[in-house]
């Protein structure tokens, strides 16, 4: 479980986060979602350790960030999978050397047990095969499930994503999603996945907070959306004609209108 | 009016706290020198084609140049081998092959590490834990460190030896002349300075275009005009160390 308390961050004048609190269920893909702009990147970056806040407190499963050492805090990184929205492969490695890389970094496992586990991994993720190959012979996709075989070859107690949709097509988006609720449920992560995309909340979000300019606008689960009379998430969610239908026609099947 | 001013200190500041977080001990051993036999191909193997013709033809030059200009009788012709000798091993090959080595190489540490930046790797590197300065600038510095003083040696060799070619083929000095301009006045530590100022040259060729990548933000623009900062700087302050040295221990 991860919980954040008051978390404010600004870049000069520019105040980006001003105050958000949430937790992060362990075993469920908690969703963070909002417009572009909305903070969502730095809110997550800074829960990941990359940016440090301002104010306030991130602990994971009790242990609060800021007063952990420098090993203590090497340690929960560790524990961190991360999927980064350009995916940040290693170029210039093959894709069994960046699945790897954290296994020959940080463990003393022998060749053949870190090759074992990267074929494990990458069969996990549906691509077997692809070892020797570099990132730039594969399509968007494929790299998007290597970046993912990376992010979970440690055993990752928390497992991060951002925007893991962007730029694939609608088949291959919601192969990602499933992918990533299945690697949730198989390895019990806290999972925090960074999205605007609506396939993506409806399909995959457990638990859902909505950003807006720099705020916690709201929180529940996808069921609770089409229920919601909160106009920031309406406004956000059922902005297309399509979605607004969508909901009218799900409330009066349900008998609510 | 003292922005400029203003901004470079902040420059040297960070240049000195990425230094603080790059000198340390590697996380792992057996990747760091993974990572440095691969440097020394790609900031030094790489670089000896180009280096060694610079060098070979630079030679050539300044033999040629030498005799043209030396035609009072009365001067002794060995002379143009002794300041083909002193031209090359104190100043062309260390200072001149690292101005050289400052474009091919400080634009392609620069742009690598820019472009690591701006896709994100580097904050994959940050995330997992690993001290991504270390991991990636280290092993550039000392690559640079260990190579450079063979390389430039080797260009000091391929200048001398350029100019005897010239020399013969011009028929502008004979080999005896040559040879014997080439021993006179030979001062052991002409070499040891030129080798002194090599390794504090690698070390600016290394750190400063990998600083400059580090601190990129955006895109490849950005990537692009850190590439060219990095150049400009790290010549700069090439030429302006040699100086200083050169005060320091020749004067």
């Amino acid at each position: 479980m991860i919980e954040v308390k008051n978390i404010k961050k600004s870049f000069g004048d520019h105040v980006v986060l001003k105050g958000i609190s949430a937790i992060f269920e362990k075993g469920k893909v908690n969703m963070i979602i909002g417009q572009s702009g909305s903070g969502k990147t730095v809110f997550l970056k800074t829960i990941m350790g990359l940016i440090e806040p301002d104010e306030g407190e991130i602990s994971f499963d009790g242990r609060i960030w800021h007063l952990l050492s420098t090993k203590e805090q090497a340690k929960i990184r560790q524990e961190m999978g991360v999927v980064f929205q350009g995916n940040a492969l290693f170029d210039s490695l093959t894709i069994e050397q960046n699945v790897s890389f954290p296994l020959r970094m940080f463990t003393r496992k022998t060749p053949r047990e870190i090759k074992e586990r990267v074929d494990e991994v990458l069969e996990q993720v549906g691509l077997p095969g692809v070892q020797k190959k570099l990132p730039a012979e594969l399509s968007g996709g494929q790299k998007k499930r290597v970046a993912i075989a990376r992010a979970i070859v440690m055993f990752p107690k928390y497992l991060f994503a951002d925007e893991p949709n962007s730029g694939l097509d609608p088949k291959t988006a919601i192969r990602i999603d499933d992918l990533l609720m299945d690697l949730t449920k198989q390895y019990d992560t806290t999972t925090l996945v960074n999205t605007h995309d609506m396939n993506s909340i409806m399909e995959i979000g457990e638990k859902i907070i909505l950003l807006k300019n720099g705020y916690k606008a709201w929180e529940g689960t996808k069921d609770e959306i089409f229920y919601s009379d909160n106009p920031d998430l309406n406004d956000f969610v059922f902005s297309s004609e399509l979605y607004r239908e969508m909901k009218e026609l799900f409330l009066k099947y349900k008998g609510r209108v | 009016m003292f922005k400029p001013l203003t901004s470079f200190f902040e420059l040297t500041g960070a240049y000195f706290l990425l230094l603080k977080k790059t000198l340390t001990k590697p996380q792992n051993w057996k990747i760091f020198w993974e990572n440095y036999f691969r440097e020394l191909d790609d900031i030094g193997l790489k670089t000896v084609g180009l280096i060694s013709f610079i060098s070979f033809f630079i030679g050539g030059v300044v033999v040629i140049q030498t005799a043209l200009n030396l035609e009072n009788p009365l001067i002794d012709p060995s002379l143009i081998g002794f300041a083909a000798k002193q031209s090359v091993i104190l100043e062309f090959s260390p200072t001149l092959s690292s101005v050289i080595l400052a474009g091919i190489v400080g634009s392609y540490i620069a742009s690598t590490i820019g472009t690591m930046r701006i896709t994100e790797q580097i904050d994959a590197l940050d995330v997992m834990g690993i001290n991504s300065a270390n991991y990636l600038i280290l092993p550039k510095i000392l690559a640079a460190v260990t190579f450079y003083p063979f390389l430039i040696a080797l260009s000091m060799f391929l200048g001398v030896f350029g100019g005897w070619v010239a020399g013969i083929v011009t028929d502008l000095v004979s080999t005896q002349d040559y040879l014997e301009g080439i021993r006179i006045g030979f001062e052991p530590f002409h070499f040891t300075y030129s080798m002194i100022k090599t390794i504090i040259f690698a070390f600016l060729i290394a750190s400063i275009p990998s600083f400059f990548g580090y601190r990129v933000r955006g895109g490849a623009l950005e990537v692009g005009r850190a590439s060219t900062k990095a150049v400009i700087w790290t010549s700069v302050m090439i030429v302006f160390w040699n100086y200083i040295i050169t005060q320091l221990l020749l004067s």
